[in-house]
């Protein structure tokens, strides 16, 4: 069992116009085997909060804690962090010229499990996990990133949360530019992964239409830099009718 | 003097005679980038050693300068290059004969017996001839030479030169390569290191339908500074040319200097170029000097490019590399490595290129423990 904590976290970001806070105090516990997800209008600081819990320097804690498992996340250098079994699945992944995907994964593996794996059994399951998620296996051999379609870099991020087995998992608005069916193998990814490891899941959008395939347990509205209300899925579903209108106006 | 008209890429003197050239004062155009002062030894005969070479292929020989064989089209363009000429005492001559197709590389380790030396190396392939030449360069010693090919029609060749020098070692090199008609030409630079590294290759056509590449790679720590000068000068019609350096650079006080000259003249018809320069700081220390010039003298061509850019690491790279347990040294050489991939993807051997990567591997090692 594992437990990422959050308590009354705040983080700026130093723009031209100085320095600017984006969280105000978010508090949240995600547990092994539980999918929470974060739902939030754009711009109200639930991509910085992924971020901030992988250790982005663009940002800076400036009070509250991050511990998984009782140790101090923030203490942490990115690499650390996911060592110590966190992963965050980007939204905008970025692209590294020159370095093929498998090439990437296996540094990565080789990294995350403290050893190279052996390449038989390495190569037969990159190729698996590929094919689960309907990836055509010359995806291996193309630069990270570089020319992916939307759709094949979420393919690409579900693919690492596969193989890398973290204990939580933060992803972020997978969903995004995905038509139907792209969203439905990706989710299905997720949901082999949470039903393989028990992993605890951490899951922001800003749609529901994600919640159809991947079912969470706790639904938070996210506005203005923290949490506002708490639910369960019931909540994603009066979202889904009401948008976010009523907790704009409550801000105001 | 005068700065020349921006127009005029072309050298304005050819000549195997010193005198034609002033001393460069460091204010010409052609050495405005250049530490003169660092190489003033450069630029009038003195009593240097010559570059020999030590070699398992049959194609090689050590002949004299006055050799009826060598090249006599090819002429200096500079007072460095002039000196080297009339100071050095023996060639190395490689000649493919016509119709020969040599598969294995054929490797040219020079050697030198002076911590000073000039060097004339010749490179001619007979028509239809094919062979790779690999230059393994006396990395621990000062060099001015040339390196002349002369391509037969439709000959293919590839030539590699691979310098990697430590910070006092000084080398200028010209390389000039003269395409015959239809032939093939590969040149793959790449100079790790050294106190002065510069190089001026030169792509010439002698008859229609030559293609030519010219890739570098460059890597400079501390002190180091390099300059790549290339000129493409397109005489002839339905010609190709691609030009690809790529340097990285770390350290306060590194300096490279690329300069990317592509000359269509009026007669080169339906030619294609293209030339691109990248460079890659791996912190605030270095500065990265680029000038591509492209000068059309004709609107009849297929295609004319060129790009240049130079910029910092990329800490999003780094973050996401990171962020899959990958620890900051290694997401480094994972992203250097990938810059150079392309560039090192051209070399044939396998063995050559894993070579090669370990290289600027080793060099990378050195700046993670600066």
């Amino acid at each position: 069992m594992s437990s990422l904590v959050i308590t009354d976290l705040h983080a700026s970001v130093i723009t031209d116009a100085g320095e600017s806070e984006i969280l105000r105090g978010v508090s949240l516990t995600v547990e092994s085997g539980t999918t929470n997800a974060i739902m939030g209008p754009n711009g109200s600081g639930k991509s910085t909060l992924a971020y901030v819990i992988a250790g982005h320097p663009k940002y800076t804690v400036t009070s509250g804690s991050i511990t998984l498992d009782g140790a101090d996340v923030l203490a942490m250098s990115v690499d650390e962090r996911a060592r110590a079994g966190l992963f965050l699945a980007m939204q905008y992944p970025v692209e590294i010229p020159g370095v093929s995907v498998s090439n990437f994964l296996r540094t990565s593996i080789t990294a995350l499990r403290g050893e190279a794996p052996k390449l038989r059994t390495w190569t037969k399951e990159m190729k698996e996990s590929m094919a689960d998620l309907q990836m055509d296996p010359s995806f291996a051999a193309r630069n990270v990133n570089e020319g992916f379609s939307g759709g094949e870099k979420k393919r690409h991020e579900i693919l690492q949360l596969g193989l890398m087995q973290p204990k939580i998992a933060v992803l972020d608005e997978t969903d995004s530019g995905l038509d139907v069916d792209a969203l439905k193998v990706v989710s299905e990814g997720v949901n082999r992964f949470k039903d393989a490891t028990g992993a605890g899941v951490l899951l922001i959008t800003h749609y529901t239409r994600i919640l159809r395939y991947i079912k969470p347990d706790v639904v938070h509205v996210f506005v203005d830099g923290r949490i506002v209300e708490t639910g369960g899925p019931e909540l994603a579903d009066s979202l889904e009718s009401e948008g976010y209108e009523r907790f704009a106006v409550a801000k105001a | 003097m005068a700065a020349p008209p921006a127009k005029d890429l072309a050298p304005r003197i050819y000549s195997r005679n010193v005198e034609d050239f002033a001393v460069p004062l460091g204010r010409e155009e052609e050495w405005r980038f250049t530490p003169i002062s660092k190489i003033k030894d450069f630029f009038d005969v003195q009593e240097w050693a010559s570059i020999g070479c030590e070699t398992g292929s049959p194609f090689v020989e050590i002949v004299s300068m006055d050799d009826p064989r060598l090249n006599d089209a090819w002429l200096p363009t500079d007072r460095a290059s002039a000196v080297a000429r009339e100071g050095a005492s023996q060639a190395v001559l490689v000649s493919i004969p016509t119709e020969t197709e040599v598969a294995e590389p054929i490797v040219l380790q020079l050697t030198s017996t002076m911590l000073n030396n000039y060097a004339h190396i010749e490179v001619q392939t007979g028509a239809f001839a094919r062979a790779q030449v690999v230059i393994v360069h006396d990395s621990s010693v000062n060099v001015s030479g040339s390196i002349v090919a002369k391509l037969g029609d439709q000959s293919q060749l590839t030539l590699l030169s691979v310098i990697d020098a430590e910070e006092p070692v000084r080398q200028h090199w010209h390389w000039a390569s003269q395409l015959g008609r239809d032939a093939e030409f590969l040149g793959l630079s790449v100079s790790l290191g050294g106190g002065v590294i510069r190089t001026v290759p030169h792509i010439t056509y002698t008859a229609p339908g030559g293609s030519a590449q010219m890739l570098g790679a460059f890597l400079l720590t501390g002190q180091q500074f390099q300059e790549h000068r290339i000129l493409v000068d397109h005489s002839e019609p339905n010609c190709t040319s691609n030009v690809v350096y790529k340097g990285a650079l770390s350290g306060e006080g590194a300096h490279s200097v690329w300069v990317g000259d592509v000359l269509v003249r009026r007669e080169a018809t339906g030619i294609e170029t293209y030339e691109l320069n990248r460079n890659l700081l791996l912190d605030e220390g270095p500065r990265a000097d680029s000038v591509p010039n492209l000068e059309l003298e004709t609107g009849d061509v297929l295609s004319a490019g060129h790009a240049s850019a130079t910029g910092r690491f990329d800490d999003e790279q780094l973050f996401y590399l990171q962020s899959r347990g990958i620890p900051e040294s290694v997401a480094r050489h994972l992203v250097v490595r990938g810059f150079f991939v392309d560039v090192l993807a051209k070399v044939n051997d396998e063995e050559l290129r894993s070579n090669l990567m370990k290289r600027i591997e080793a060099r990378l090692g050195m700046v993670d423990h600066a």
